[in-house]
């Protein structure tokens, strides 16, 4: 009757052992995070050092080797949310569609008659024309100009829009366009954080995008929220500009369309610039840091993309002797003359560069431009010893409750209460073992998931066992009442546990954060709760059932 | 062997006996929470309301008067400075949240406001140390409280929908009912007390939706169970009779609840213990709610006698799949 079959009990506590062994890690935290912090070194190329093989020797490689990953609130760290302004983009695209639909319009001039770019609202490009009924080969030509839309959902329609208003020719981003645009963007942004974040060798950052236009941006061990947005950055784009001229005065007039920008390293030197880049650093491929052949200075050197390499060629050989810019973050970082046409698509930047400030700079260039601004909606920052009282306080409060429940449970149940303290025990060591396999965060509000879970797991326990008590005063024997017991509280359980586990769910959506590391450790505290009071401890009690056979049992 | 027993083993309470006082408190807490909810408003934190909350700690008791003076010529608008306690701060460790109102036209703190405040504390308390500052722009407040409304709406919907299809209509109601009166009994004693609401608090309030649902259910189960058996006696009756065979596990699995959460109230930290206190408090309406405010509503709208009929197969799917 009570029979289970071997294939069954081996399953289950193989499947308890899995997870007990996957839990063993947490016990030696430091030890086994800085083995594993040594592997990764190792593997990731660096040299073997004694510390490192001291590191790596204090964990064996055989065993299970996976954490449970500690929140911020745990940990310490930053945390911000930065909200990407994808707009900005579309302008850029626009000024980089101006040269282009410049001599496109030069050349049908015999239509149009002449052209001249006018103010227009960002992301749009006014272009005036000499003869108004030029227009519709204007239109024409600037739609010529943009290529097919290359995402997924806007295949068929085209990537720009152009009108006629009046004498005016209005050139913007297809809707279509805008939304492949905005894609790009993120995945760029994310990518470029990411490797910015990486650069400074912090540990498991967590960077992710969030809805249509944000970037979740976590990084334990940093001091505060502002050191991490020095470490991204906020803008870093890299362009070449035409220089106009050179001036001291920081309040000189500018054109339209022309910037003015301060000297890098030269104080008090501003420089007047064509706001339209030449190239941007969307176009560079490469960027070494090197040193000058001829007088031993620091330099870097960079490569362009054939886009780029074309274009800059070009300027270059129409403007041998004149001056240009090369300006990073709205600053000149030099502005070197042209002494011959740069074909090749290959350049140096010299400048007062130390040996860090041109490898700073190559990585900063290699990793790329931020291709729009963000701007930071949440910024968190957490102490460490904030963090380690968190753990402190809530690994007392977690043994205390622990211990109470499990007197509580002695108390009330005998034998079968030691089954289920023994279920609990195996329970708790499980959610470990489970939240390092997925790589889950916990949290302070984890920890008191976990401490609710310890209150509730005997929950299902104390159903059956109510049941059974109950089964006993009308069943015949005790092996029908345990098997009663079980089945008839089955529903009861199920349900009570499914409604509980939708809630952890929507928790989960809910959430950032914190309450998604309460949310993860609620559900997998519920699954393997009714998976150790309906599968462990039952093999416990037949186990049981099976060697003493008794003839009245107790419950 | 001498067995704990919170219950005597039979026991014979009729839980409707008393309705009129037990369910009318109910009802009467129910529209006090209201009422003091409109009256004296959520004290909500910064990821409902926007702003910045800086902790600081320091050897020395600091003033709440003398931290409002040093802040006050920086002109920072609305600032609320709370004293925290926790019984595992030794005698020169005294720690107090600040929090600042968000400022117009930024959508976070500037790093220049923090490093004022920062030196304005520290000119009061020079070994005052900021273990957290944390920032929440306006727009992302605004839209989590959206969030957590469609989640508390979401629950609802989920529990509404599930009891439905198995159990019938009229659970769903008397569960719905216990619940609201749950979450309303919680907002009532955060305004009353006027506890930090923020999102940590939207998340114990989902906990105790899933705990209560949870102790709602297995009475219900039992109810079913009982209206097949005892297909002619009266409901009342029946009702009774599962709340009394229940009310063992009822008190057993509140009880190890409660300790658990008890040892995490006391022990776990001043970082969490609103959090808890919440959960702690919904533990014990949840458990009240169940047994006298769900089963009342279903009894008011009555329940289907004969379960009988080929659709009782579907209050039983999981059951019989052992």
């Amino acid at each position: 009757m009570l029979d289970i079959p071997l294939w069954k009990r081996i399953l289950i506590w193989g499947v308890v052992l899995v997870a007990l062994a996957l839990a063993v890690p947490n016990l030696a935290y430091d030890r086994v995070e800085r083995h594993n912090d040594a592997l990764a070194a190792l593997e990731g190329g660096a040299p073997s050092t004694p510390e490192l093989e001291a590191d790596l020797a204090l964990w064996p490689s055989v065993l299970p080797s996976s954490l449970v990953n500690l929140g911020l609130d745990l940990r310490g760290g930053a945390h911000l949310l930065a909200e990407v302004r994808v707009e900005d983009v579309y302008s850029a695209r626009m000024d980089a569609l101006w040269p282009e639909l410049r001599d496109a319009l030069r050349d049908a001039r015999d239509e149009v008659g002449p052209i001249r770019r006018t103010d227009a609202p960002a992301g749009e490009l006014r272009v005036q024309l000499g003869e108004a009924s030029g227009m519709a080969r204007a239109v024409e030509l600037a739609r010529g100009l943009g290529g097919p839309v290359v995402s997924l959902t806007g295949v068929g329609s085209a990537s720009l829009e152009a009108r006629g208003e009046g004498d005016v020719l209005i050139v913007s981003l297809s809707e279509a366009e805008k939304i492949a645009t905005d894609d790009r963007t993120m995945q760029q942004s994310v990518e470029i954080v990411r490797r910015r974040v990486d650069e400074a060798g912090t540990r498991e950052p967590t960077i992710q995008r969030q809805g249509e236009n944000r970037i979740l941006i976590q990084v334990p061990g940093v001091g505060s929220a502002q050191e991490l947005k020095d470490l991204i950055g906020t803008t870093a784009r890299l362009t070449f500009h035409p220089v106009i001229s050179r001036t001291s005065d920081p309040e000189a007039r500018v054109d339209a369309r022309q910037l003015l920008l301060p000297s890098m390293d030269e104080e008090g030197a501003y420089y007047i610039l064509e706001e339209t880049p030449v190239v941007t650093g969307d176009d560079l491929v490469d960027s070494q840091p090197g040193f000058d052949a001829q007088n031993g200075q620091p330099n870097v050197s960079f490569r362009f993309n054939p886009h780029g390499a074309r274009l800059f060629g070009e300027y270059t050989s129409a403007n041998v002797g004149a001056p240009f810019a090369i300006v990073l973050d709205n600053e000149v970082i030099s502005a070197p003359t042209i002494r011959q046409a740069i074909t090749g698509g290959s350049g140096q930047i010299t400048g007062s560069f130390t040996v860090e400030s041109s490898t700073q700079l190559a990585v900063l260039l290699r990793a790329g431009a931020l291709p729009a601004e963000m701007t930071f909606l949440e910024e968190r920052t957490i102490g460490p010893e904030l963090g380690a009282d968190s753990i402190a306080a809530g690994r007392i409060a977690a043994i205390v409750a622990f211990l109470a429940v499990l007197v509580f449970m002695q108390a009330s149940y005998g034998l079968f209460g030691l089954f289920a303290n023994i279920a609990l025990m195996m329970n708790v060591a499980m959610i470990f073992g489970i939240l390092s396999l997925v790589g889950a965060t916990l949290t302070l509000p984890g920890i008191a998931g976990i401490v609710l879970t310890i209150g509730m797991a005997v929950d299902a326990n104390v159903l059956v066992f109510e049941r059974i008590r109950e089964e006993l005063k009308t069943a015949r024997g005790p092996a029908r009442a345990i098997e009663l017991g079980y089945d008839r509280a089955m529903s009861a359980i199920v349900d009570a546990n499914i409604t509980t586990f939708l809630i952890a769910v929507i928790l989960f959506t809910l959430g950032s954060g914190p309450v998604k590391g309460f949310a993860v450790t609620l559900a997998i505290g519920i699954i393997t709760s009714v998976f150790t009071a309906l599968y462990v401890t039952r093999v416990m009690v037949v186990t049981w059932f099976e060697r003493a056979r008794p003839k009245k049992i107790e419950v | 062997m001498k067995r704990l027993r919170l219950v005597p083993e039979v026991t014979n309470i009729d839980f409707f006996r008393h309705a009129r006082i037990t369910f009318g408190a109910s009802v009467v807490a129910v529209f006090l929470s209201i009422g003091v909810w409109f009256a004296l408003g959520l004290n909500f934190g910064i990821d409902f309301l926007g702003g910045t909350t800086i902790r600081a700690e320091s050897s020395t008791p600091v003033d709440v008067g003398a931290y409002r003076e040093a802040l006050s010529p920086l002109g920072l608008g609305d600032i609320a400075i709370s004293e925290v306690f926790d019984p595992s701060f030794g005698e020169n460790r005294h720690v107090a949240m600040i929090r600042i109102q968000a400022q117009a036209g930024e959508e976070s703190v500037t790093p220049e406001m923090i490093a004022a405040v920062e030196a304005a504390l520290q000119a009061i308390a020079a070994d005052m140390t900021f273990p957290s500052v944390e920032s929440v722009g306006p727009k992302v407040s605004g839209e989590l409280i959206t969030t957590a409304l469609i989640a508390v709406g979401a629950s609802f919907a989920a529990i509404l929908i599930y009891i439905w299809l198995r159990f019938e209509w009229q659970f769903s109601v008397g569960a719905i009912a216990a619940l609201v009166h749950d979450v309303l009994l919680t907002i009532g004693l955060f305004s009353l007390l006027q506890i930090r609401f923020d999102l940590a608090t939207i998340a114990a309030i989902l906990t105790i939706i899933g705990y209560s649902i949870n102790d709602t259910v297995v009475i219900f189960d039992r109810l079913r169970e009982n209206l097949i058996k005892y297909k002619k006696r009266d409901l009342q009756d029946v009702m009774n009779l599962s709340a009394n065979e229940t009310l063992s596990r009822t008190l057993m699995t509140s009880g190890t609840t409660l300790l658990a959460l008890l040892a995490l109230l006391v022990l776990g930290g001043d970082v969490i213990r609103s959090f808890v206190f919440a959960i702690f408090w919904g533990v014990i309406v949840g458990t009240y709610s169940s047994i006298y405010v769900a089963k009342n509503v279903v009894l008011m709208i009555g329940v289907k006698r004969d379960w009988s009929k080929p659709d009782q197969k579907a209050g039983t799917t999981f059951a019989e799949k052992t």
